[in-house]
């Protein structure tokens, strides 16, 4: 298995159960994403792609086939050892950008590294060098309540890098936002890509898939469409010159 | 564990809803107020009640003589008869348990207008005849002087110790009795002393305060009471059941004097000890009751906690699934509900306790203030409310624990709910 994937997903199986029926969403899914990759999922709605990011993600579990997250088999496993999993290896974004509502950006950012004891004088301090570095360093002691759509996002992708992730799961991550802010969002996560770290990007806006470099289409729990964009550009942006 | 973003997390929880937090909070409170008030109002009763015996030999007994009940080898039912010298030594010499035994008499016949004179001063006051070894069963502490001894019993001296009251009466303020005489019954006794006993509520055969004591022997031959005995105290050594020797001392008495085995009447008693047992068993009875209804009370406030807890991670779903997302493991979910619960019970319970304490206090003062005022021989039944540290921080444990169960089952319904779901709940 000594090879430069990051995600590797074979026969991928998972089912819902409704009562005395189960749902079928995930029908047997093959997937393989190279370490600093930038892949968008698409499909319409019920097509899976949200159950798919939910798995990689480790929030859920898979009935069938074989999950490797760097190299490691993912099994069924105890919620202890997932929380290590994600805290360790994935950074989550959301549409809904999930901040903590009374804590400031900061301790937003920090909350990771307070799982993994980090004490809290260090860990707001890489807060402030992650909310520096995507200019909000000014907006360090506001609440979420006080920012923009876009400001949030900006924290909650500073919160998911904090904890140096191999992999950024992103669910929709301009789905609440206007287009102008999609593309500075979008940036930022090219700029993320370009450091190393392997985005995945869940969307169903053809906009926002086409500046990634792979485009994989869900439909009905297969996958329809696996193919590399030909129009992605690196953006030239440089915000994390430093790192 | 302390970390600022827990508190920051707890102080949240409770913000959120302050009034609805408070209301949970005084179920609490108000139970460990009502315990700490109910215990401190039991223990207040014990001091009241004990304080009369204090340093009273708790395992001794006295038996004097009734009229026999029985007719028994020739003699009537009716027949009045009196313990003796005889009596006296056989029961040392029988029963070796016995660690002190100390006859008495008692001069109901002496008292009569005022039979104690001592110059222009002149007053009525009960004498008793007593040996040294009364201390051991009814301990004093001597003002003036020293107590009956030895030799005053052996040479029949006419000595005599006094009660505070009679000192009051009879001497000046001040005035050292030590060497002064009285003349009791038209009698010149020396005094050598004068006693206050520790546990002025207990008067057997006289109130210790108006009291003249003589020695036994004195008394006995100087009024006329021949070898008689009144009644007698004992007590017993250590670990010996004092209803025992009771029983063993009876049928000396018996035989000495022929009363019939089935008698039961024809000699007195009182036994301390067993009396006292009585009184630890109502006290037990009251403690149990007390404990009982403030467990139950805090059973009541630790349900209304564990209740709030479960609204709040309901409220909180969404947030506890975010913290999982992103690397919160179960453990520090649950410990962070858990130490709210804690948080939340543990304040309103030291409030509780505060507050009772506080109001066990000043009723303390009240009392103090009432007593000082109330003439000195007025007993009180009620005095010191308190509750002791072992208490209080039984109490906090209590609380502690109370803390913790009232949010484990929220805590575990937290973590059951998949982080998916719960980024999904709305």
């Amino acid at each position: 298995m000594s090879n430069n994937s990051i995600i590797k997903v074979e026969g991928l199986h998972k089912s819902y159960k409704m009562g005395n029926n189960a749902l079928h969403v995930l029908k047997g899914i093959d997937l393989d994403i190279k370490a600093g990759e930038m892949v968008s999922i698409m499909g319409s709605s019920g097509s899976g792609k949200s159950t798919l990011l939910n798995i990689l993600g480790i929030l859920d579990s898979h009935d069938r086939g074989n999950y490797y997250l760097d190299n490691i088999r993912i099994e069924k496993m105890n919620e202890t050892k997932a929380a290590r999993f994600r805290n360790n290896y994935i950074g989550f974004i959301f549409q809904s950008f999930n901040l903590i509502s009374f804590k400031n950006a900061m301790e937003n950012v920090a909350l990771p590294l307070y799982y993994k004891n980090i004490s809290r004088k260090k860990r707001n301090q890489m807060a402030l060098e992650y909310l520096d570095r995507l200019g909000l360093k000014e907006w360090a002691n506001h609440l979420p309540a006080e920012l923009s759509g876009g400001q949030k996002q900006r924290i909650a992708i500073a919160r998911a890098l904090i904890s140096k992730p191999k992999v950024i799961l992103a669910d929709e991550p301009t789905g609440a936002l206007d287009s102008q802010t999609s593309f500075e969002v979008m940036d930022i996560l090219q700029e993320v890509n370009q450091m190393g770290i392997t985005v995945i990007i869940v969307t169903h806006e053809n906009d926002i898939a086409h500046r990634t470099q792979r485009i994989i289409r869900l439909r009905d729990g297969i996958i329809g469409e696996n193919k590399t964009n030909g129009n992605f550009q690196p953006v030239n942006k440089e915000i994390f010159t430093n790192s | 564990m302390f970390d600022r973003d827990r508190w920051q997390e707890i102080l949240n929880a409770i913000k959120q809803n302050k009034f609805r937090s408070i209301l949970t909070a005084f179920g609490v409170f108000w139970a460990i107020f009502m315990l700490v008030v109910m215990t401190g109002s039991g223990n207040a009763l014990v001091n009241g009640i004990t304080h009369g015996f204090k340093d009273f030999a708790t395992n001794s007994a006295f038996l004097w003589a009734n009229r026999t009940t029985v007719a028994y080898e020739g003699y009537d039912r009716g027949r009045w008869w009196s313990l003796n010298n005889a009596d006296m030594e056989a029961i040392v010499d029988e029963i070796p348990e016995i660690d002190v035994l100390s006859p008495r008499l008692q001069g109901w016949n002496l008292r009569e207008g005022q039979n104690v004179v001592r110059g222009e001063k002149a007053a009525a006051f009960n004498v008793m005849g007593d040996y040294p070894q009364y201390r051991n069963i009814d301990p004093c502490t001597m003002p003036y002087g020293r107590y009956i001894n030895k030799e005053d019993i052996e040479l029949k001296r006419k000595v005599c110790i006094i009660g505070e009251k009679v000192y009051e009466v009879m001497f000046n303020e001040g005035e050292d009795p030590v060497g002064k005489y009285l003349r009791v019954n038209g009698v010149y006794f020396m005094v050598v002393g004068v006693f206050k006993s520790n546990n002025p509520n207990i008067n057997i055969g006289s109130n210790k305060k108006e009291t003249i004591y003589l020695p036994f022997t004195t008394m006995q031959q100087t009024f006329n009471y021949g070898d008689e005995v009144h009644f007698f105290g004992f007590t017993a050594k250590p670990g010996v059941n004092v209803q025992s020797i009771v029983d063993r001392i009876k049928p000396i008495i018996r035989k000495h004097h022929k009363i019939s085995p089935e008698d039961d009447q024809a000699i007195g008693g009182f036994n301390v000890q067993s009396e006292l047992q009585t009184i630890e068993y109502t006290f037990l009875g009251i403690n149990i009751l007390i404990w009982v209804v403030g467990i139950g009370t805090l059973i009541a406030g630790a349900v209304g906690v564990s209740n709030i807890m479960l609204v709040i991670v309901r409220e909180r779903t969404k947030e506890i699934g975010i913290q999982r997302a992103i690397g919160a493991r179960p453990a520090i979910v649950i410990g962070q509900i858990l130490s709210e619960s804690v948080f939340l019970t543990t304040v309103a319970g030291f409030l509780g306790l505060a507050m009772g304490t506080l109001v066990l206090h000043l009723t303390d003062v009240a009392l103090e203030a009432a007593r000082a005022q109330a003439p000195p021989d007025e007993q009180s039944f009620f005095m010191n409310p308190e509750i002791g540290l072992p208490m209080a921080i039984a109490s906090v444990i209590i609380l502690v624990i109370v803390g913790f169960l009232a949010g484990l089952i929220p805590a575990m319904k937290a973590v059951r709910i998949k982080p998916i779901e719960a980024l999904h709940h709305e």
